[in-house]
This record gives structure tokens, sequence and C-alpha cells, in this order.
């Protein structure tokens, strides 16, 4: 429809309702655009003073509620730590499923809905669940059976450990990264394929050499958003590997290790004196903000031109 | 002439397609590619399996907390069947088994050591000889010891332990539905906006604003409401407590906006277009044909956004932790309200593992599964049927 003809069809007459609802719906739509700036502002204009390099570059003694010595050095790091050794198994598995949901599978089968239902399950399964599987399954079942077997049953595994937060958190987020590959997958034109079949490539020489290459976009995708939501998660490595204090930077896969976002818990929640913690809370909430928010922003930019690409096409 | 075969080319060994050359790499990478993609259905599983396991002994009774105990004496444990004793001692099954009579002796002069510990003034309390985490105290108000009523009390903390769940329950449904009631209508009438009567331009800008939200940690927006939300709506209300439910379900509602927005937004859009032109061919204004078109057509993708926002909802945890977490029995909206998700997440660490308290917040941990679970599986059928529908299909 072109606006031209809408306008000639339309009536006259200045329907005040409608301008009145219409109205409303904007609103709506502003009063959420103003959450958005409330928030980003309020840690922006707070946090800002409190962001120096030295905050940043330094690790606390034992009472980090001192805004003259405290930084948060250890806490990036542990987020840093937990995050890429969940990448590391979220993105192959989700890159995976992804292929086998567009390449392989045919949409009727009973197993593909399923696999589906599932994906979408465990989207919405609560974080905080996440955190009582993790504990129930990697520390209680998993890691005290490997204390049994390789630790004559002293407690190295069978505790709180980085390696049970992060993969924790790979369950989390694997269908956002099953999610955003399949977008991609599917914005691949199909000549492409079939191009490559033609030449005589496998199917599996075709989606090792050209589809996933062609992918790579939203693949990246995927493991951003991933990354951005699990760095700002806390309630599912509550009991899975985060430390309220530790005095040495987490080494081994094994260790407990601080965390930028349970930081921000305790600072607001367990301060001695709220006022004088105000500061370096904010600081830190703007340093979560920053990692969490630069990332987030250029997902949603490759995703843009992802979706652009698949409208293209149709 | 003899017909190319290639329908029905031969089978080989084990479904290997024999074309010009048999290919055992491909038919492997594909048997690992479907093993592989089958791990998103393992985990839902496992997350069900061991939750569920470790809450099982609430759910059988297998728990007991009450103080004051019969005694068995340790020389008579032959003379009681094991399911017996294994309660006496609170041992799971499979720990049951795996000890023999020298640890079950030890661990009963324990017992009855703990059990010839309890301070003598609870020896009369009728409390101190009830299990509380009996289904009967878990759901319906008991007139404790000390009371003048029946009450539903949460207090997991002291000598005789109170697990009544029905606050916690309360609390969660009171903060999600005034979340639900702020975030519903602000989400739905931007998607209205968005999809129906924005420009192009704007609808490019602010789709992506409104997703950028959900980016937002939950617990940046927990301070938020902690340090800003609360001093403001308290000026505006004039309320006595500062924290209560409702500023924990207007700070949830901040969390679940971006989720029905964009859900809703979908649902509109995938109206088809021709429903609007007819509409404003026949002299509809563009709001009338939004509301009383497009809004009806995509009703159920609107429910199904409604729904699926309630289990985002019910299951966030850090913003109500930080805002409000006292478990009081009250459905006023200004009072403090403590949900299950709070509950675990600020309890765990205070539970001994495998003990009665933790397995309780693993019982309520199951039952938020479930709930989400279901809201989950509506939701999407929901869309489903209403894809379908648009498209034709049956």
């Amino acid at each position: 429809m072109n606006a031209p003809a809408t306008k000639h069809f339309r009536t006259d007459k200045f329907d005040f309702w409608s301008f009145f609802f219409s109205g409303l719906t904007g609103l709506a739509t502003l009063f959420i655009l103003g959450i958005l700036a409330a928030i980003l502002v309020n840690v922006i204009y707070n946090g800002w003073n409190g962001l120096t390099w030295h905050f940043v570059s330094s690790i606390p003694k034992k009472d980090f509620f001192d805004a003259k010595t405290t930084g948060v050095l250890p806490m990036i790091i542990g987020t840093a730590f937990r995050v890429i050794v969940m990448t590391i198994f979220v993105i192959p598995v989700g890159v995976i499923t992804a292929v086998y949901l567009t390449e392989y599978a045919s949409n009727i089968s009973i197993i593909t809905r399923i696999i589906r239902a599932a994906v979408n399950n465990l989207a919405g399964v609560p974080s905080i669940v996440f955190g009582l599987f993790g504990l129930g399954f990697f520390i209680n079942f998993v890691g005290k059976n490997m204390d049994n077997l390789l630790h004559n049953s002293s407690a190295v595994w069978g505790q709180p450990a980085l390696i049970w937060a992060s993969l924790t958190l790979a369950v989390m987020t694997l269908p956002v990264v099953i999610v955003a590959t399949e977008e991609s997958l599917k914005a691949i034109p199909p000549g492409l394929r079939e191009a490559s079949l033609a030449l005589g490539a496998t199917k599996l020489e075709t989606i090792w050499r050209i589809v996933l290459p062609q992918a790579l976009p939203g693949i990246m995708t995927g493991g951003i958003l991933a990354v951005s939501r699990a760095a700002g998660e806390v309630a599912p490595i509550l009991f899975t590997g985060v430390a309220y204090f530790m005095a040495s930077l987490p080494g081994r896969l094994s260790d407990q290790f601080m965390d930028l976002g349970y930081h921000v818990f305790v600072l607001s929640t367990q301060s001695p004196n709220i006022e004088q913690t105000r500061p370096i809370l904010y600081a830190t909430v703007l340093v979560l903000l920053i990692l969490t928010f630069a990332l987030n922003i250029v997902a949603v930019i490759i995703r843009a031109r992802v979706r652009k690409k698949l409208r293209a096409q149709s | 002439m003899e017909p190319l075969k290639k329908n029905n080319a031969p089978l080989g060994w084990m479904g290997i397609h024999r074309g010009h050359q048999a290919r055992p790499v491909e038919w492997l990478a594909e048997k690992l590619i479907f093993l592989v993609s089958l791990s998103a259905i393992a985990m839902v599983l496992l997350i069900f399996l061991f939750v569920a396991r470790e809450a099982l002994p609430v759910f059988f009774g297998e728990t007991n907390t009450a103080l004051v105990q019969q005694i068995i004496p340790t020389a008579e444990l032959d003379k009681h069947s094991d399911a017996e004793i294994q309660r006496y001692l609170e041992l799971t099954p499979e720990q049951f088994k795996n000890m023999d009579k020298e640890t079950l002796k030890t661990l009963m002069d324990v017992k009855i050591e703990a059990l010839n510990d309890v301070p003598e003034n609870f020896r009369n309390d009728p409390d101190a000889h009830v299990n509380t985490t009996d289904w009967k105290y878990l759901l319906k108000a008991h007139q404790w010891n000390g009371y003048d009523q029946p009450e539903y009390i949460w207090q997991p903390v002291g000598q005789i332990k109170k697990f009544n769940i029905i606050p916690l329950f309360v609390g969660t449904l009171k903060v999600t539905l005034i979340g639900l009631g702020f975030a519903v209508p602000l989400a739905v009438g931007a998607a209205i906006y968005v999809s129906q009567l924005a420009r192009p331009r704007i609808r490019e800008t602010v789709k992506p604003m409104i997703e950028m939200l959900s980016g937002i940690p939950s617990v940046v927006v927990g301070v938020f409401a902690l340090i800003v939300m609360a001093s403001v709506l308290q000026k505006i209300f004039g309320y006595q407590t500062r924290l209560n439910a409702f500023v924990a379900g207007i700070a949830l509602g901040f969390a679940v906006i971006p989720v029905i927005f964009s859900i809703a937004e979908d649902a509109l859009t995938s109206v088809p277009r021709a429903y609007t032109q007819a509409a404003l061919a026949l002299g509809a204004s563009r709001w009338q044909t939004s509301w009383q078109i497009v809004l009806p057509a995509a009703l159920p993708g609107v429910f199904a956004a409604a729904v699926l926002g309630f289990g985002r909802a019910i299951g966030e945890t850090m913003i109500v932790l930080m805002v409000c977490s006292a478990s009081v029995m009250s459905w006023n909206v200004f009072d403090s309200a403590r949900s299950i998700t709070t509950t675990i997440a600020a309890e765990m660490a205070e539970a001994v593992n495998g003990g009665p308290h933790y397995r309780i917040l693993f019982m309520l941990g199951a039952l938020l599964f479930a709930a989400t679970f279901v809201s989950n599986m509506i939701g999407d059928f929901v869309i489903h049927r209403f894809k379908n529908k648009l498209e034709g299909k049956r």
C-alpha cells in the first residue's frame, strides 16, 4: 500500500479517540525507553567518578567496602574466566545442534519437534533452577563421583568450583547459541548449497566449507549474546562456584572465584555503611554494564544485518 | 535402455548410501551431529531428574525434624526393619545400602546423643514432637506453641523449624502479578505502536533499543530499584516501608517488558497485510484498524506473550532478592514479600547439605521448574497454533 492512496480514501473527519489511543501507545513506548535511559543515566552519572584505573586494576584486601583501597580486578578476571570456559563448551554443542536442525533434520519428524520443544523449554527455565541443577548434578553427583574415583574421596571436585559454574552457565545459554546460529543458517541462500553439491562436494564438505563460513557472523552473535547473558547472571553461580572473598586469583578449574555481578549484590545488600559504599557500588555496576552492554550492542548490530539479509531474500 | 538406478540405490553396510563411492565419514558425521543435537533434550531431562532427586525424600516423607523422638537403643538394631532404621537415621536408600553394621551403630550412638542433648524446655513443647516437614505442616496453617491462632509461617531457623510454603507462594504471586500488571499494558501498547502505528524509521530504532533493555543484568535493575526507584515510588504513593512487594514487582516488570514486547510485536506483525488494507479501505482509521482488526487477530500471540512473561517473572531471582525478602503472610502489596526464588537463593548457603531444609529448597526448585515448564508449554503451543492458523494450515 502506498501512502498517497491511503490519504485519498481516508475520511477528513478528525477522530479524537483514535488520536488519543494512538498517543497512549506512543507514550507507553516512550515510557519504556525512559526506563532504559533512566537506568543508564543513573549508573553512568553516579559511577563515572569512581571508575579510575586504580579501581579497575587493583586487588582488594579483606575489607572491600573501603572506597580508597578497593578494586575489582579479581572480579573482572573471575567473570571473564568463567565466561570463557563456558564458551568453549557451549559454542560447539550449540552450533552442531543448529546445523542438525537446519541442514539435516526434517521439520515434521517427531524427534526434531522434541528437540525444538526442549530448546524452547531450556530457554524458559528460571536461572535459580540452573543453580540448583549445578549443585545437584555437577557438584553432588559428577564432582563427588570424580573425587571417589580420582582423589580417594577427598573433596577436590565435589565442591563449588569454576568449572561447575561455567558448565551450569553453558547449559543455560545453549538455547541462545542455537537460536542465533539457526537464524543465520537460514539466511544463507539455498542456491549456495546447491551449487556446492552440484560441483561434487559432499554434504559435510558443503556445511564445513560453504555454509559455516557464511554463517560466522550469526554464530558470533550467538556467542556474544550468550557471553553477555552469562556475564550478568548471578543466580546460577550462587551455589556452584562464586566466593564472597578470595585472597588470590583463580588459577585452576577447581578453584572458586569472585564475580562482578555477585560483587554488586554483596556491595548493595551486605554493606555496613550504605552511603560510603555507594560510589564503589555504582562504579562496579558501571564496569559490569560496560562489559555486558558493549557486547550486547555489537550483537544487536550484527543481528540486524543478518535479519536484513534474510528479509532481502524472502 | 537400462534405467539409471537413482532412487533405489542399494543400501550398503549399516545404511551407508553407495553412490560413486561409500562415504563412511559422512555417515559417521551425520550420526554424531544427531547425537550432539540430542543434548538439549538430555539437559532438560537431567535438570528435572537431579532437582527432583534431591527433593524426593520430602515427597516421600523421609525427612524428620522432630526434636524429641522415640530413641532406638543401639543394641536393638537388628530388631527393627531396614526401612525403620533408614528413616530413623534420615538416610537415603543408597546411603543406607552402602553402610555396614558398624557405621550404622556409630550413627545410632550419635543420634541418641543428639536426642539426649535437646534442651529440657523443649521436652514439653508439643511442636518439638512433630515432624515439621510433613505435608500437613508444609501446606496448612498450624497453631504453633506460643501463637494465638493457626498461622502460616516460613521460619527455617531456630530449634523448631517451620517450613510452611504458603507464604512463599503468596509472595511469589504477589510480586509476579504486580510485575505483569505493570509490564503487560506497557509492553503490548508499545508493541501496537511499534508494529502498527510508527513510521518504519522509528520502528527500526525503537525495536533494538527495547531489546537492549533485556541486556541489562538483573542485578543492575536491582540496584536501580533499591536505590532510586524505592525512594521515588515512596514519594509518589506515600506508604510506610520503603522496600516492599510493590517496588519489587515494578522492578520485575522492567525485566519482563522486553520479553513480552518482542513476542507480542512479532505476533502483531505476522497478521496478514490484507486485513489491515481491507480495514483501511473501508474507512477505518489507523487506530481502529489496530484495535479492532489486528489486535483481535493477534490475540493468541499476545496472550502467549503474557504467559511467557509470567514464566520469566516467577523465575526472576536477583531483583526480588535485593529489594525485599522478609516472608510475611499478607496480600497487601505494600508489605514485604519473599518469593520462592529468593528463598532458594538466600537460604541454600545456610542449609546443611542433605538436611531437611536443603531438601525443601530443592522441592521448591522442582515446583518452580514444573510451573515454568507448564507456562512455557502453553505459550509455545498457543503461538504454534496461531502461526499455523495465519498460514492457513490446520
